[in-house]
């Protein structure tokens, strides 16, 4: 696998590639396609070769005994993942619950530009970002309007 | 037995187009799709991820089209689905206590940390019919309110005195039992117990986990909390060689708290029982939770004396999928298995009938 060009001189530039690529495929799994699609005319769709194609398969999601004790499996989720090679010799590989193959296919595209640390990355997904804060934003606050306030009744006895 | 017969292909295709045609209903009503289904019967989705065991909604709402609103055929349509896919590994446990959460409520406390989160609930409904609804009325916009405070896990506040026993931590890299892969054998670890709960009949935890309260395997149960909202889902991708974000899911846990256990060596403390399931249902988390804690009344040094306390019956009986596969398969031509039967109750009928004139002709004997 070919890794961005680390800056030079820093021994954790490593890890700082696979943080990016972590928060690009968070956003990435979470978006539509047309929402990666529009993310890439942004940034410049660049060349690319589909490595792996697109295929669906399943993630055993595991559940903690208690909630905090030893694992056990819940149940399945259908899950599709994609790997490309940029013209430019970058990796890009995504994983994203569903199945949406066209999507997770341009996943792996932005995956490799983040891997380039391309140019313009961050504000052509900020849009994802924006909307994603913003659903839960609003479904958080319709839940808190349903949090109970207690109040005593005062008796009239003093 | 099964009997090969033939001769039937004829009428089973136009029996399957009639389904389809019966699928369908009167054609000047618009057809339902598949996203109305996921949006608006929603908690049907729900209890199909569930006992399908696959949380995918779109496979869920398709499948619930396909079986004409059959939960259960939609749930064999599910199961039958996840076969057809390779399983790329396991997730990381689901954090639960990181939910951002849609509902939160406890029992056992007023005032907790976090509050009373009612959310999106049928309780406190009247349970009239709402004719309004027939109309297609837009409902007016929910309220909101400024986000409170974070809402721990409402054991974690007992676990603070020490009152309530520790959820068993699992040694690193101990395997995690998958019934999928192996069968079922008992004595089952609680880990397969809880896998098989997650995805067991709905109906069946219910009648099950209300047999417990009527005595049947008593445990005193308090509702320390139940949550429901979304969890984010990590997943360490071995081509990545680091964890990714999936996406997020919705899932409803249930925390029971149930009576005391103590010993020589510990102090009286509460004991749990847990639930977890796909989706929005409660009724299905709290009769998890039931019969997770009293399937575990071996481990306490109890008698086994109530059904829901025996785990060789609940696990056996808890898949509809099982269950309706040998049940209805009694509607599969059995035609030589009754011809046998059919020999044998006239060859037993003949036997009684030679008896019977054999005793006849004694008893004239006699009377003469």
């Amino acid at each position: 696998m070919t890794h961005a060009s680390p800056s030079p001189g820093r021994a954790d530039a490593e890890p700082v590639v696979v943080a990016r690529r972590r928060a690009v495929m968070a956003l990435t799994s979470r978006a539509t396609e047309a929402e990666l699609a529009a993310a890439l005319d942004r940034v410049g769709r660049p060349a690319f070769d589909d490595i792996r194609a697109p295929q669906t398969g399943l993630v055993m999601l595991r559940g903690r005994t208690g909630g905090d004790g030893a694992p056990f499996n819940l149940g399945e989720a259908t899950v599709t993942r994609s790997a490309v090679r940029l013209a430019s010799g970058e990796v890009g590989i995504a994983y994203a619950l569903g199945r949406d193959a066209a999507k997770v296919r341009l996943a792996a595209v932005l995956d490799a530009l983040a891997q380039q640390d391309a140019p313009g990355l961050d504000e052509a997904l900020a849009p994802v970002a924006t909307r994603l804060a913003g659903q839960q934003d609003l479904a958080e606050a319709r839940s808190a309007a349903t949090r109970v306030d207690f109040f005593t009744l005062v008796r009239g006895e003093d | 037995m099964y009997v090969a017969v033939k001769g039937g292909e004829a009428a089973i295709d136009n029996a399957h187009a009639l389904l389809a045609h019966e699928r369908r209903g009167d054609p000047s009503i618009p057809e339902i799709t598949p996203d109305q289904i996921r949006e608006q019967l929603a908690l049907a989705v729900d209890r199909v991820m569930a006992e399908g065991s696959l949380h995918d909604r779109d496979i869920a709402a398709l499948a619930i089209k396909q079986a004409r609103g059959d939960l259960i055929e939609a749930i064999f349509l599910v199961r039958a689905f996840r076969t057809t896919l390779p399983r790329f590994g396991a997730s990381e446990p689901l954090d639960t206590s990181a939910m951002s959460v849609r509902r939160r409520i406890s029992a056992t406390y007023k005032d907790l940390p976090g509050g009373q989160v009612l959310g999106p609930t049928f309780d406190y409904t009247h349970r009239l019919i709402d004719f309004t609804l027939a109309g297609g009325a837009a409902p007016p916009a929910p309220a909101t309110a400024t986000q409170g405070e974070a809402a721990p896990h409402v054991t974690t506040l007992l676990d603070d005195e020490g009152l309530i026993e520790r959820n068993p931590s699992a040694a690193p890299d101990a395997p995690v039992g998958d019934l999928t892969r192996e069968p079922l054998a008992f004595p089952a670890s609680r880990d397969l117990r809880l896998q098989n709960l997650a995805r067991g009949d709905e109906g069946f935890l219910l009648a099950l986990g209300y047999s417990t309260q009527r005595g049947y395997g008593r445990t005193h149960p308090f509702v320390g909390e139940i949550r429901f909202g979304t969890v984010q889902v990590g997943f360490h991708a071995e081509d990545l060689g680091f964890c990714v974000d999936l996406g997020t899911i919705s899932v409803t846990e249930c925390e029971m708290v149930t009576q005391f256990k103590g010993s020589a060596e510990a102090a009286p403390h509460f004991t749990r029982g847990y639930g977890l399931v796909f989706g929005q249902s409660e009724r299905k988390a709290m009769s998890m939770a039931l019969i997770d804690r009293a399937l575990r009344t071996a481990e306490f040094g109890e008698d086994v004396v109530a059904p829901a306390q025996d785990e060789e019956f609940v696990l056996s009986h808890s898949d509809n999928v099982q269950a309706t596969g040998f049940v209805e398969h009694l509607k599969l031509p059995h035609y030589v298995d009754f011809q046998a039967e059919l020999g044998l109750v006239r060859q037993l009928r003949s036997e009684f009938a030679a008896r019977q004139a054999d005793l006849d002709a004694m008893r004239k004997e006699a009377a003469e």
